[in-house]
């Protein structure tokens, strides 16, 4: 019987063999080759033997203290990202509270929360052309509704002003968004043992302190995962920068995912800087989760002997009064 | 004390009357852009440059030719796209259950280390691997094919680890262990039995493997160069191109048609949607 519980570990490697396979051909080599090539100078459209450079780092050192484009699209990304996400959890939170607030008792939730999320399941490239047509000029929509309520009187090139546009990339992103954070985050107070809101409750605390005592702490976990998951979605943020305004105006909306595919796939060739910046890429994406990983696995170990050690002194005492 | 309870409840009131007006803002904003984008579709460019109308108008069947005569082909991205979604989805659930199966039901050594490893590569990025990924694809002579979108479906660490938690949650090892007693072979056993238990996880997962495969721009973008590749969301760049650009009645209507399937998926399975998005928060 033992010998045969023993045969069957062997399917344990049989199941998991094609995921290891695709991974080791479509993930990890090509992530090695990115980062061999990052070395190298491979340029231009014919395929030349790879050639290390006689300073490796050539193209690293090129990029982070001579190429000011490079700079800016990292600066823009951050940026965009913090713009984006600071308004998206901060509104995310509020409708939090709200919908799970029992006494507020909001009613259609349910098609609050369909309506809410609907713009992050429409693909991003339709939602990026669809704005910069929204914002044309002269007469596009946007136009039209200003004028119409008097806001302005003559139309304004929205597209052509580097704070605008950054602004309304950061406003998609923000919008395509928000509702999928505020789902996730009412899962996790639903996820919240009941027990905590009544004792509050019972100390009368109210709708606030309840909030920022009670479920925020609680939330801690989930606050984290969505953090992680928006910052590498914000990292390589792509789709709505490139087709809103191709990156301008003057390079103000140029991430790093665009500057990679720039070097490489919009007629340079330039494959070994574009690998250099996926590095770096790469290497502040990992650092960046990291840290946060370390954060969240540190807080929750501490939190866990926090209340092992209640239990222990709960039951101690409940143990007394037994006696 | 009579007083207090009556002016909480007024305030109540009033809280509630603001929440419910932010909502209906909210989803305003949500459904503004979309309803103008379908109503101008149906109106034409002179019209749309005259102003603003929430009301649909005439000129739907004329935008739809100006849209086809160009190099704007619907339906031939259509194909392409569901081509790609339906088999990347196809492999990554299947292949996915089964590794989270094998994560699950046999005990080898190297299973933890196995499943650390693909907590650590659930977070990297695509754009990382990029370059190389192109010049490994551009010697194998695979661009423009549609296999270099497909196949690495097969590794989705974040699909394998959202099964895995719902098989540690609802399987038991009792009904593996009947099924061998019947003399089911392991991969009888999992296609036969362990699949069809995994339906509901499989069904969310698919979900949003598809929408998220139809959605991507990056790599297509990158590989597919022949028009008659192209996928949706390439295809919507044509519509930011010089061809189309006074032609706004027919701009409108492009995105509308890339837009229509999505809308469509997404009414009839908002509820799971909604339940997935949830479900995928609450990983711990």
């Amino acid at each position: 019987m033992r010998r045969k519980g023993v045969n069957y570990s062997k399917y344990g490697y049989i199941f998991t063999l094609p995921f290891v396979l695709a991974f080791l051909v479509f993930s990890l080599y090509p992530i090695i080759y990115t980062a061999v090539i990052g070395f190298t100078n491979m340029q231009g459209i014919i395929p030349k033997p790879l050639q290390i450079l006689d300073n490796p780092f050539q193209n690293f050192k090129d990029l982070i203290f001579d190429n000011a484009s490079f700079r800016k699209s990292l600066v823009n990304t951050g940026l965009l990202w913090i713009t984006n996400f600071i308004p998206q959890i901060i509104l995310a939170l509020l409708l939090t509270a709200w919908f799970t607030n029992k006494r507020l008792n909001i009613k259609g939730q349910g098609a609050f929360k369909v309506l809410l999320y609907m713009p992050n399941i429409i693909t991003a490239s339709t939602i990026a052309v669809l704005f910069s047509t929204l914002f044309a000029y002269p007469m596009g929509p946007v136009n039209s509704l200003f004028q119409s309520l008097g806001w302005t009187d003559a139309p304004v090139f929205f597209l052509q002003d580097k704070t605008t546009a950054r602004g309304i990339v950061s406003f998609i992103q923000f919008w395509m968004w928000y509702g999928n954070t505020m789902i996730i985050l009412i899962a996790g107070v639903m996820g919240i043992n009941p027990a905590l809101f009544e004792s509050a409750a019972i100390d009368g605390a109210n709708g606030w302190q309840t909030f920022f005592r009670i479920t925020l702490p609680s939330l801690r976990t989930i606050l984290l995962y969505t953090l992680i998951t928006s910052m590498i979605g914000g990292l390589t943020m792509f789709d709505i920068p490139q087709l809103f305004l191709l990156g301008g105006p003057d390079d103000a909306t140029l991430t790093t995912s665009m500057f990679i595919y720039g070097q490489a796939f919009k007629g340079s060739y330039l494959y070994n800087r574009a690998a250099a910046a996926s590095m770096i890429l790469f290497i502040i994406a990992a650092v960046l989760s990291g840290i946060l990983f370390y954060l969240m696995r540190d807080r929750d170990a501490a939190k866990l002997k926090k209340t092992q050690k209640q239990l222990r002194k709960s039951a101690r005492a409940a143990a007394k009064v037994e006696v | 004390m009579e007083k207090i309870k009556e002016g909480s409840a007024i305030n109540l009131k009033i809280n509630r009357t603001i929440i419910y007006i932010v909502c209906i803002l909210l989803a305003l904003l949500s459904i503004l852009p979309f309803w103008i984008m379908f109503v101008n579709a149906t109106r034409s460019t002179a019209e749309i440059q005259s102003g603003l109308s929430l009301l649909p108008s005439t000129h739907f069947m004329s935008n739809l030719q100006v849209l086809l005569e160009k190099s704007f082909d619907p339906i031939q991205g259509f194909l392409n796209s569901f081509i790609v979604s339906a088999s990347a989805t196809i492999l990554t659930v299947y292949f996915s259950s089964l590794t989270a199966y094998g994560l699950v039901a046999y005990n080898w050594k190297m299973r933890q280390p196995f499943f650390t490893f693909i907590m650590c590569v659930m977070l990297i990025p695509a754009q990382a691997s990029a370059i190389g990924f192109y010049q490994f694809i551009y010697k194998l002579h695979w661009t423009n094919n549609f296999l270099p979108l497909i196949l690495p479906a097969i590794a989705a660490p974040a699909v394998v680890f959202f099964m895995r938690q719902y098989l540690l949650a609802t399987l038991s090892l009792e009904i593996v262990e009947a099924a061998r007693v019947d003399g089911s072979g392991e991969f009888k056993t999992f296609n036969r039995i362990i699949l069809p238990l995994m339906m509901p996880a499989v069904a969310t997962q698919a979900i949003f493997a598809f929408v998220a495969n139809w959605n991507n721009l990056f790599m297509p973008l990158i590989l597919l160069t022949q028009k008659e590749k192209y996928t949706m969301p390439i295809m919507v760049s044509l519509l930011r191109g010089d061809i189309y650009k006074t032609e706004f009645g027919s701009i409108y209507m492009g995105l509308a048609l890339t837009a229509l399937p999505l809308f469509v998926v997404y009414f009839l399975l908002s509820r799971y949607i909604i339940a997935g998005v949830a479900l995928g928060g609450v990983k711990e």
